[in-house]
């Protein structure tokens, strides 16, 4: 059984806004999890190569800048490749509705747009989590 | 007089207030702004014994400045309707410039995409997905051509925002101007240029922040040499509060930023009085409207101060510090979108009795994706209305001597003149900066933000209270969003034209050039205090971008030179 | 494939998760760490400790860059405190070690420190042999030397790394006695940000006289951000893996 949950929060794309980024980490800190903060910035690989050296069970992915349609499929790839598929992944930023259908098609498993209470990631992680654990 | 209304005030609270506190208590225990200032229940002349007319508010346009810049205000001019815009690539964006002028809007602005703003080609590995996105995106003065073809520089005010290659994209712009015939005196307008900020805030940063002051300082007295008319710099404390700082926070560490780039500028033998009156400022307006005016009022008065008592300045202009103000983006929800227009409303009308020189009124879907035009509209009509119809332009400063606002405002400033100088300690803003404190400051108070709204602490309509139906409330579609099959089509469009440019252009002058600021950059200074005895990178740079060096490839260099700046913070 | 054929081929996933199991179920991968020891080599071990914020992660990014031109795969792992109160951590130490690109060659974990005394310790001596199988020639541990547990840690390092900064001149008498007295090479970073002498000197009286062990600690100056006196520094490190040698 693993005794904590690991995440990820990470940040593609070119922009510098990682107020909410940084909230959620906190806030995933003070639930009790074990977050991996790595900055702005990162590229896709990046993003993937910590997601399974730290082995994480989710990765939180914070974009604003709009370049999630090209991103977000691209981790997902790279993260099937490399044996991550299994990594719970959510999104949080600014993702307009009429992409959020795609996004969860390809395996986002949730979008938190703005607005969103830091307990309602918290909330989320731990059953998504909880349920997955119990299943293995 | 006054002895006689404490004892009244006193006579009061017992006989009155005493009783329907009894019967009926307020509220909340305790009443703050988002500066976590206590609010009192009355103010009354005693909250402003202290405060001297002539020595704290002065008339508009004299020193303090609290009342204003102008001595007439809004009676003589009205503030400058200033809608951020530009997207795509530059031709799109130049139709759009065309459009607005005749519209009748008074300046342009340029939003540029984040390659472009973190030195970046649009066919550089990291920009995929990211051209033309948040802003237009240059790679080469070609670009700048199209971007302005047919728009008459001499006679439009452009505002760009862009901060680590400022330099270069200035340099863009004053080749288009000479191209189009144009004096470099007749050129107005504002660059963003204000490096320091984005290691706080906005973390659009390339180099180190003791290089990029140098360019922010080469851009600066450059424009005061060369272009009078021109803002070379606009202070930014719109991104400080945009990242979580409070309004205070907001005030302090962009005045200091502002003295870190006087004192950048008098270490190259300049006197202040020589750049200061071009300096301007941009702050955010939030919503708790008091909050927001006293610190318009409170950032006049403080700076003025500082200039006159710091660095001795004679001319009124370097202590006047006039400001861009936008409505504040992170206010706005995703959800009841139409909710956002009062919000604006409210918040524009703030910046206007804090006397703003323009405005941004953002638009009601911007916490969705880009706007639609519509939104666009009235966001804009909201400005107008304000101007024409509420009758608050028609005096100046109309709320000096609430005893409310004039305790507030001095609240204000004292507490920002606490934070500089727990800054001056740390051994100024440079320092402040590298050592993370204002980072974990701003943090801090995000946090904090946050966590009230979760505790319905502070109400935010809509979010946290007063809910409508789900069905409704649920982020609304927006037509105008972009899709990626669009941006590919740019991101495309753009590296043909760059490639192209490459083949027609003549390499051998790039190369020459680009090697010559290699040159000019040396000596770099290795430790604070050593800006000056360097040479000012502007002309080798007009060179380079003359002869259609990209962007990409000027920053290349300079990150050679300069090295790359790592976050420096974790939280 | 078991999951120790894997990481003995250098997979990046099995050697994750074989050290998530160390840190979640120690008791259960008894196996798997005997196994791991009869199948390798003890790896060289670099201890890097000190005071928050002088500079160590960034250190690490720069002999990273070292070793990695001399073709030897990095291990690293980054201890970060755990919140008494809520068990939760923020790792953050990887935002200044990230390399422009990934690189096979280098394995790095953030672990938090689950507020277990000898635990720790036991943890991160494990999560060394699971890189060593991975094929680490070097790896690096962070903390920063302030709890007891984490001096613990420091033990199972073969060369221990002191970081400091200048500034930290007055702090040394009250820092942990412990850290002063393991350290085998001092680094003095941030050199760029003022005077180091009051530092040197009371270095200089510290410096506990471990001349009749054959190893004097060397002090070391260095600029992590540009890079500088990192050569000097990985010269010093191998200098001191061979006196360990040669010293057995
Ligand atoms: N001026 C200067 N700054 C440095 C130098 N080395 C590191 N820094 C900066 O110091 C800050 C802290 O660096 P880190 O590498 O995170 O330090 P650390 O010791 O790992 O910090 P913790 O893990 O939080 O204890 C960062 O902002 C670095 O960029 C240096 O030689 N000179
Ligand atoms: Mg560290």
């Amino acid at each position: 059984m693993r005794k904590k949950i690991r995440v990820l929060i990470a940040k593609p794309g070119l922009d510098g806004h990682d107020r909410g980024a940084k909230v959620v980490a906190k806030a995933l800190r003070d639930a009790g999890m074990e977050v991996i903060y790595t900055g702005i910035r990162q590229t896709t690989e990046q993003i993937v190569n910590t997601a399974i050296q730290e082995d994480v069970d989710c990765l939180g992915l914070s974009i604003l800048s709009g370049a999630h349609v090209k991103l977000f499929p691209e981790i997902v790839e790279l993260l099937k490749k490399r044996g991550g598929e299994k990594i719970l992944i959510f999104a949080g930023g600014i993702v307009p509705s009429e992409d959020i259908p795609e996004l969860e098609s390809i395996g986002i498993s949730k979008i938190f747009g703005p607005g969103t209470s830091t307990q309602e990631i918290i909330d989320f992680i731990k059953t998504q989590i909880g349920a997955d654990r119990k299943r293995r | 007089m006054k002895q006689k209304i404490k004892k009244e005030k006193k006579n009061w609270e017992e006989k009155v207030l005493k009783k329907i506190l009894e019967k009926r208590p307020e509220r909340k225990k305790h009443f703050e702004n988002y500066s976590k200032i206590k609010i009192e229940r009355l103010y009354t002349p005693e909250d402003i014994e202290g405060l001297d007319y002539l020595k704290d508010l002065g008339f508009p346009g004299n020193f303090p400045f609290t009342r204003g810049v102008q001595p007439t205000m809004y009676r003589g001019r009205l503030w400058t309707m200033r809608q951020y815009a530009g997207m795509g690539d530059a031709e799109e964006s130049n139709k759009r410039y065309k459009y607005l002028l005749k519209q009748g809007q008074t300046g342009l602005s340029v939003a540029f995409d984040l390659p472009t703003q973190i030195g970046y080609d649009s066919d550089h590995q990291l920009a995929i997905g990211e051209v033309g996105r948040v802003g237009v995106a240059i790679d080469s003065l070609q670009d700048m051509e199209v971007l302005f073809k047919g728009v008459p520089l001499d006679r439009v005010s452009t505002s760009m925002t862009i901060n680590s290659p400022c330099a270069i994209l200035l340099a863009m712009y004053i080749a288009v101007a000479e191209k189009q015939g144009i004096n470099l005196s007749k050129l107005s307008g504002t660059t963003q240029n204000d490096s320091l900020k984005e290691y706080i805030a906005r973390g659009t940063y390339i180099f180190p922040p003791l290089p990029s002051l140098r360019l922010t300082t080469d851009v600066n007295e450059y424009a005061s040499k060369h272009l009078p008319k021109w803002n070379p710099i606009s202070i930014s404390g719109y991104h400080i509060r945009e990242a979580g700082a409070t309004a205070v926070q907001e005030l302090a560490f962009t005045l200091a930023n502002g003295l870190a780039y006087v004192e950048a500028l008098k270490m190259r033998n300049l006197k202040p009085d020589d750049f200061a009156p071009r300096f301007s400022f941009f702050f955010a307006v939030h919503n708790n409207f008091f909050e927001e005016i006293a610190k318009f009022r409170a950032a006049r008065r403080l700076w003025a101060r500082l200039m006159k008592e710091r660095f001795q300045v004679q001319n009124p202009k370097s202590m006047m510090l006039r400001f861009h103000a936008q409505t504040g983006g992170s206010t706005l929800t995703a959800q009841q979108p139409d909710n956002n227009i009062a919000r604006v409303t409210l918040q524009a009308l703030a910046a206007v009795l804090g006397g703003t020189q323009s405005l941004h009124t953002n638009s009601r879907d911007e916490a969705l994706a880009l706007p639609s035009e519509d939104s666009v509209q009235i966001a804009l009509r909201t400005q107008q209305i304000i101007a024409y119809e509420s009758g608050v332009s028609d005096t100046v400063d109309p709320l000096a001597g609430s005893y409310y606002l004039e305790s507030l405002t001095d609240q204000m400033e004292k507490e920002a003149l606490t934070y500089i100088k727990r800054i001056d300690d740390l051994g100024g803003m440079l320092a402040a900066i590298e050592k993370g404190f204002i980072q974990r400051e701003i943090q801090n108070s995000a946090y904090i933000h946050q966590k009230k709204i979760e505790k319905k602490e502070e109400v935010v309509v809509g979010l946290n209270r007063f809910q409508s139906d789900p069905a409704f409330s649920a982020p609304q579609k927006n037509h105008e969003v972009r899709k990626g099959g669009v941006d590919s089509k740019i991101e495309e469009r753009q590296k043909r034209r760059l490639l192209k440019l490459k083949e027609e252009r003549d390499n051998k002058k790039v190369k020459k050039a680009l090697n010559n600021i290699k040159k000019a950059i040396h000596p770099t200074p290795l430790q604070r205090g050593g800006v000056h005895n360097q040479k000012n990178l502007m002309p080798v740079i007009l060179e380079a971008v003359g002869v259609y060096a990209t962007v990409g490839e000027i920053c290349d260099i300079l990150r050679q030179e300069f090295g790359e700046y790592r976050e420096s913070v974790s939280i | 494939m078991s999951l120790i054929e894997k990481i003995l081929q250098g997979d990046h996933k099995a050697t994750a998760k074989l050290i998530s199991k160390i840190e979640d179920e120690p008791t259960s991968t008894l196996k798997e760490i005997k196994v791991l020891e009869e199948r390798i080599v003890p790896v060289h071990t670099l201890g890097i400790t000190g005071p928050p914020g002088v500079g160590k992660s960034t250190l690490i990014a720069r002999l990273i860059e070292h070793y990695r031109e001399k073709n030897k795969k990095v291990g690293v792992l980054a201890i970060d405190p755990s919140s008494p109160f809520t068990g939760g951590a923020l790792l953050g130490d990887r935002i200044r070690m990230q390399m422009p690109s990934p690189d096979e060659g280098v394995f790095i974990r953030s672990m938090a420190t689950r507020g277990q005394l000898g635990g720790l310790s036991r943890a991160t001596n494990n999560a060394i042999k699971v890189l060593s199988g991975w094929g680490a020639d070097i790896v690096i541990v962070e903390t920063v030397g302030a709890g007891q547990a984490e001096v613990e840690v420091m033990r199972v390092a073969d060369t221990i790394v002191l970081v400091l900064s200048p500034g930290l001149g007055d702090d040394i008498q009250m820092m942990k006695a412990g850290i002063l007295e393991i350290g085998d090479i001092f680094v003095i970073n941030k050199i760029d940000q003022g005077e180091t002498g009051h530092l040197e000197r009371n270095l200089e009286l510290v410096r506990p006289g471990r001349e009749k062990e054959g190893w004097v600690p060397a002090i070391i100056k260095t600029i992590a951000i540009k890079g500088s006196g990192i050569d000097e520094l990985y010269k010093k490190i191998e200098k001191h893996r061979k006196y360990l040698k040669n010293k057995k």
